[in-house]
């Protein structure tokens, strides 16, 4: 079973994604999801700043600065890990730096047939 | 045998064995709603068949084959899950087994149990997920109790119930450190049953109470499957005490009689036995909890039938306990009560002034302890005003009456 696990953080504490403790506690944390042969995939992701919106409405391509929804706590990392169960994904959520003071959003992923890199045919 | 014999038989097998039968399929399956839906189908089949056949020896082993099969059919019609087929042949192997042996199935009930006790579920879905899939009260009959449409409740439930088979929320019975937590909202599923509709302080008002059977049947099945729980004896023997008081509650004609002044030979012997000897049985462990001292409070009522006082000095001692664990508002206003009862009126009434005004605008049992403690403190005029807003907020007419009634008590008399 494929969880994603959602990193939402506040700008004051995103803004600390840099400190050398931060950073050391991330790679520990990565790296221990491979070490246990869950980690399926994930990053951290760039400040919503940078972020562009698409949309295709009649056929009309259409593009604007920013994210999706600006709200106070956005989406600054996700991972995907692959987990017998959902005890087990909180368990790994809970362990997540960020648990401390970012929430992780913890969201099965549609299907279990779901391999990313091979994308399931049209239905 | 007739179809009205089938019926009795079926309705004798769907009390005893629903619960392990959903929680037997489910725990393979981890699909709670596909699992009811399967038995569903195969208790109108016994309909039929058991009518003109007579009640097979293992009616569950049949119940069992029966419903498999409609979930090999229900994963044939839908994408089949990888699953399936495992678990799927794994029942086949343990029906058989189960129909030659004299063993009963695996008990799974304290694992759904768990399931539907999980933190990842809605808390206002837990208790009555537990009524539906382990005691197989249907939605309308929940919804009712809950006071909110039916509509409503099917809603809640079949949210949650994808909830458990999509997120995969696993059957299983949690280890320590993880299972006290756990188990705690095990237990607080099972009271919500007991006090559904009930907003009750020292049993001041029960007007629906509509789940009690029910509630005290979850807990009696909690003990059993957690013997070494000292909570869950602790929570039957706090239900069971409150259960005794059924009859002593109401006077013949309606009016509300409050615990202090009920007629103890109206309470019920036995249950009240046996609510002692489960907080004898949690008493061995030495681990106490909100349940056991609550269980405690209710059994030093219950001493009155026997010594006809009220030991309210131990009272006080225990609520301090339970204020301390779970710092509810019902057990800070027990304790206040406890305090002014045991003589001290003015220290209990500091007690209930430091309880947040936020906490308390439409809490009754406030006001009605607020009214009691400022009548021993001889301060008619609030106390009189404490008793009325106390009435204005209760649904229940006979509650209603006796707090006006205490209200106007001593309007006009010296002192």
């Amino acid at each position: 079973m494929k969880y994603a696990l959602l990193v939402h953080q506040s700008q004051e504490h995103f803004d600390r994604r840099n400190d050398p403790s931060a950073v050391a506690a991330g790679k520990a944390y990565g790296e221990a999801l491979q070490a246990a042969g869950i980690f399926v995939g994930g990053a951290g992701l760039d400040s919503p700043q940078n972020a562009t919106t698409v949309s295709v409405r009649d056929g009309k391509r259409q593009v604007h600065d920013g994210p999706y929804a600006e709200t106070k706590e956005f989406l600054a990392g996700f991972g995907i890990i692959d987990v017998p169960n959902l005890d087990a994904a909180l368990e790994w959520a809970a362990r997540h730096p960020a648990a401390e003071f970012a929430s992780i959003e913890v969201r099965p992923l549609l299907g279990s047939h779901f391999m990313v890199g091979t994308p399931k045919p049209p239905k | 045998m007739s179809e009205a014999a089938t019926s009795v038989a079926i309705e004798s097998v769907v009390r005893d064995s629903y619960g392990r039968l959903v929680a037997y399929l489910a725990a393979r399956s981890g699909d709670v709603a596909g699992a009811e839906d399967a038995l569903g189908d195969a208790f109108v089949a016994a309909l039929k068949r058991w009518s003109a056949e007579g009640v097979p020896e293992k009616p569950e082993a049949w119940l069992l084959h029966v419903a498999r099969n409609r979930m090999i059919d229900a994963a044939r019609h839908t994408q089949v899950r990888q699953k399936s087929e495992e678990f799927l042949q794994q029942i086949a192997e343990e029906a058989q087994a189960v129909a030659k042996a004299h063993e009963h199935f695996p008990d799974e009930r304290l694992k759904l149990l768990f399931v539907c006790a999980h933190p990842a579920i809605d808390s206002a879905a837990r208790t009555p997920l537990m009524l539906q899939t382990v005691l197989g009260i249907d939605a309308a009959r929940i919804a009712s109790a809950f006071l909110v449409s039916p509509a409503a409740m099917s809603q809640r439930l079949v949210r949650a119930k994808n909830k458990i088979r999509d997120a995969a929320i696993p059957f299983r019975v949690p280890e320590p450190p993880e299972l006290n937590e756990r188990a705690s909202f095990v237990l607080d599923a099972i009271y919500a049953a007991y006090t559904t509709g009930w907003e009750s302080l020292m049993e001041a008002a029960s007007t629906h109470h509509a789940l009690a059977g029910e509630a005290i049947l979850l807990g009696r099945m909690l003990a059993q499957l957690m013997p070494r729980e000292p909570e869950a004896h602790g929570l039957l023997s706090l239900m069971l005490h409150c259960e005794a008081r059924r009859q002593a509650r109401y006077t013949r004609n309606g009016k509300f009689v409050p615990l202090d002044h009920q007629d103890a030979n109206l309470w019920s012997q036995p249950m009240i036995e046996e609510a002692e000897k489960h907080l004898h049985s949690a008493a061995a462990f030495k681990h106490m909890g909100r349940y056991q001292l609550e269980a405690a409070i209710q059994s030093l009522h219950a001493n009155r039938a026997k010594t006809g006082r009220i030991d309210w000095k131990e009272i006080a001692l225990l609520y301090e306990g339970l204020v301390r664990i779970a710092p509810g508002i019902g057990s800070l206003v027990g304790r206040a009560v406890a305090i002014a009862q045991a003589g001290e009126p003015a220290v209990g009434f500091a007690a209930l002034e430091q309880i947040p005004p936020d906490r308390i605008a439409d809490y009754q049992p406030y006001w009605a302890a607020c009214g009691h403690l400022l009548r021993l403190l001889n301060r008619k005029d609030e106390a009189r005003k404490a008793f009325d807003r106390a009435a204005s907020l209760t649904d229940d007419p006979a509650l209603r009456e006796y707090l006006f009634q205490r209200s106007a008590e001593d309007a006009g008399q010296p002192g």
